[in-house]
């Protein structure tokens, strides 16, 4: 492997760990403060790539002013599913909400049936996007790949700033390490979760409509993605931002090497670094309150 | 009228246990393993051997097509049953079940001789084995971890387990691989008969039930549902929990391998997909519906969940509308899951419950 292949490669991964992070950072943020598993988290991610492959021709090459409309209608729509499924599901066992989300998934992959039709479809990126660039002599790159890395780190910056820099963001980082605390200090909880939700939702949802281009939409696009989402979740911690990000970074590299070097066991390679991590870690990396 | 609200009784029974000096615990300090059997009326600890008498007359009138939905029902119960030790009763929520299940039915098939049918006994241990030890393998790393972690573990190892089978030729990859001849006893059980194969389901889903609901009564059983109900305290009372948690991973492995047996000598076909996630998931679906905490609730949600997807998919039954199941079934569990905060079990007892006020209704 010379120097440009493995540079190539190491862009592969990059970009796809940061698209990982966008979707494990709001699978955390729901996991860890509202203490939901979300299994329907990956549906969320088919959600934005059906978006992007509906809003995409009525965009043309307005392409980010399409993420950020898709976005805008991914959070309605999860600040209104929050209201309607989960709100009253609080005070039950964790294992009904798991069970009310496993039943979203049959529900929403139906209505994509319905809506949408079972093809496989691709997404055009926007003209603007669509070339490449020369990477050395005899390489090149596509540019919608490195727009999808900038993309998300310009989000995961965002991200960043609101958990760490605003009033919001106070709440949630409070709520992910101490949820009744922060019910006692008089915090509308109800609201915030209803917040931490839809963002949830929108996140996975740009996530989606990011990836639309670079992979088909197809149906069951979601579950695949979704148990590796719950990987890099479980080994950055629960509730982590920070950690997500390294997870997701980790689980990029071990991903895209994997199939490099190890074509036939690579599936193993993310499970095999979760069980490591894991049993080094019984919580993860970023260990909550440590 | 049967109470099942024993976990809230369960940490005063304990609390009692304070004089029990460390390394002798005595039976009486530790909790009811499942719901509280002896104050259930004689006629209700009927309902399983009733239930068994009645499946023991289904092959004298249903047709094959019943039949089999039967037999489909009696192994996804005896799958059921064997996660209920864990996640009911032991509080061990285990999100790659399925892996245990495939190693099982893999054994059955990859373990059985070239030609000629294998011995029934032999075979069945073998994929019990086999299970088991995959258990005792995985049981050993993950009962190192706690809660959602556990469950995330649980899932890493079965879909390891799952790309090993998919990605490499061990057992004929992502096709799957078929099982020549299927195992029996000479001139006493031939499994190829569909009749001989239903009764010997109906015996390993009886044994199955017998089984556990003898474990729960036993020293053993209470001492799981005390880890479940506060494993601090069992240590402290002198209990080594992760033996106790290890030995109920190993068994409930084995059973749900014995599952795996079973679909693989009736399908005569293992492939990796029975080792997939959704498998984990939908078995744990049936017992969150049923309700945790009970036999009869595995059981009784393994039962409605598969009726309900049969009815739903079936053309029969709800016309065009069968091509949509997935839409059909999901509403109904969202209904399901919004009106019934217990599972099926804790019907009745809501049902009872209802006059009274909300906030009352919510005090568990």
């Amino acid at each position: 492997m010379d120097l440009t292949t493995f540079l190539i490669q190491c862009l592969n991964a990059v970009q796809y760990g940061l698209l990982l992070f966008l979707l494990a950072s709001g699978l955390t943020l729901i996991f860890g403060i509202m203490g939901v598993i979300n299994l329907a988290h990956g549906s969320f991610y088919m959600l934005g790539a059906y978006l992007a492959f509906s809003l995409a021709p009525l965009f043309g090459p307005q392409f980010l002013v399409m993420l950020v409309c898709g976005a805008l209608l991914s959070f309605v729509f999860g600040y209104l599913l929050e209201w309607a499924f989960f709100s009253y599901l609080y005070q039950r066992d964790h294992l009904q909400q798991v069970l009310m989300t496993y039943a979203l998934i049959l529900v929403f992959e139906e209505l994509r049936s319905l809506l949408v039709g079972n093809d496989v479809h691709g997404v055009q990126a926007p003209a603007w996007l669509a070339g490449t660039i020369a990477l050395g002599d005899r390489m090149t790159y596509p540019t919608y790949r490195l727009f999808a890395s900038a993309a998300c780190i310009v989000i995961a910056i965002g991200l960043y700033v609101v958990v760490n820099r605003t009033r919001l963001g106070m709440m949630i980082r409070a709520g992910a390490s101490n949820r009744d605390m922060v019910r006692g200090l008089g915090i509308d909880i109800t609201r915030l979760y209803r917040i931490v939700f839809a963002a949830g939702v929108a996140l996975a949802a740009l996530a989606g409509m990011i990836a639309a281009p670079l992979s088909s939409v197809y149906p069951g696009m979601g579950g695949s993605v979704l148990i590796i989402c719950f990987v890099v979740v479980v080994i950055g911690g629960i509730g982590s931002i920070t950690g997500a990000l390294i997870a997701s970074l980790m689980v990029g590299f071990v991903d895209t090497f994997g199939k490099v070097f190890f074509a036939e066991l690579s599936g193993i390679g993310i499970y095999l670094l979760m069980a490591i991590i894991l049993i080094w870690r019984p919580e993860g990396l970023a260990k909550r309150g440590a | 009228m049967t109470s099942t609200r024993a976990p809230a009784s369960v940490p005063t029974a304990l609390g009692g246990g304070g004089a029990v000096a460390p390394g002798a615990p005595a039976h009486g300090v530790l909790p009811a393993a499942a719901a509280p059997a002896a104050r259930r009326s004689p006629a209700a600890a009927l309902v399983p051997l009733v239930g068994l008498a009645l499946l023991a007359t289904v092959p004298f009138f249903a047709g094959e097509y019943l039949q089999d939905l039967v037999v489909k029902i009696m192994i996804l119960a005896i799958f059921a049953l064997s996660l209920e030790l864990l996640a009911g009763t032991t509080g061990l929520v285990s999100l790659g079940h399925a892996a245990f299940l495939g190693i099982g039915a893999y054994a059955a098939v990859l373990l059985a001789p070239k030609t000629g049918a294998g011995s029934l006994p032999v075979m069945l241990g073998l994929s019990m084995l086999c299970a088991a030890a995959y258990a005792l393998f995985v049981g050993a790393l993950s009962l190192r971890t706690r809660g959602v972690y556990f469950i995330m573990v649980t899932l890493a190892f079965a879909q390891m387990a799952y790309f090993i089978f998919h990605d490499t030729k061990l057992g004929g990859g992502s096709d799957g691989i078929y099982l020549n001849v299927k195992p029996g006893l000479p001139d006493v059980l031939d499994l190829q008969n569909r009749n001989a194969f239903f009764y010997f389901a109906l015996g390993a889903l009886a044994a199955t039930y017998g089984l556990l609901a003898a474990l729960l009564r036993s020293r053993f059983g209470h001492a799981l549902a005390g880890i479940r109900v506060n494993e601090q305290r069992m240590r402290a009372a002198g209990f080594r929990t992760y033996g106790y948690k290890l030995a109920a991973f190993v068994l409930a492995g084995a059973l749900a391998g014995l599952a795996g047996f079973l679909i693989a000598v009736r399908d005569g076909f293992v492939n990796p997909e029975m080792l997939a996630w959704q498998e984990s998931g939908t078995v744990l679906l049936m017992l969150i519906l049923g309700g945790l905490g009970h036999l009869r609730g595995a059981v009784l949600g393994a039962i409605v969940f598969t009726l309900l997807k049969e009815l739903y998919s079936s053309e029969g039954w709800v016309g065009p509308l069968a091509g949509h199941w997935q839409l059909t079934l999901g509403l109904t569990i969202i209904a399901l899951v919004a009106t019934m905060p217990k599972g099926l079990m804790g019907l009745p007892a809501q049902l009872r419950r209802r006059p009274r006020p909300v906030e009352a209704a919510d005090d568990d």
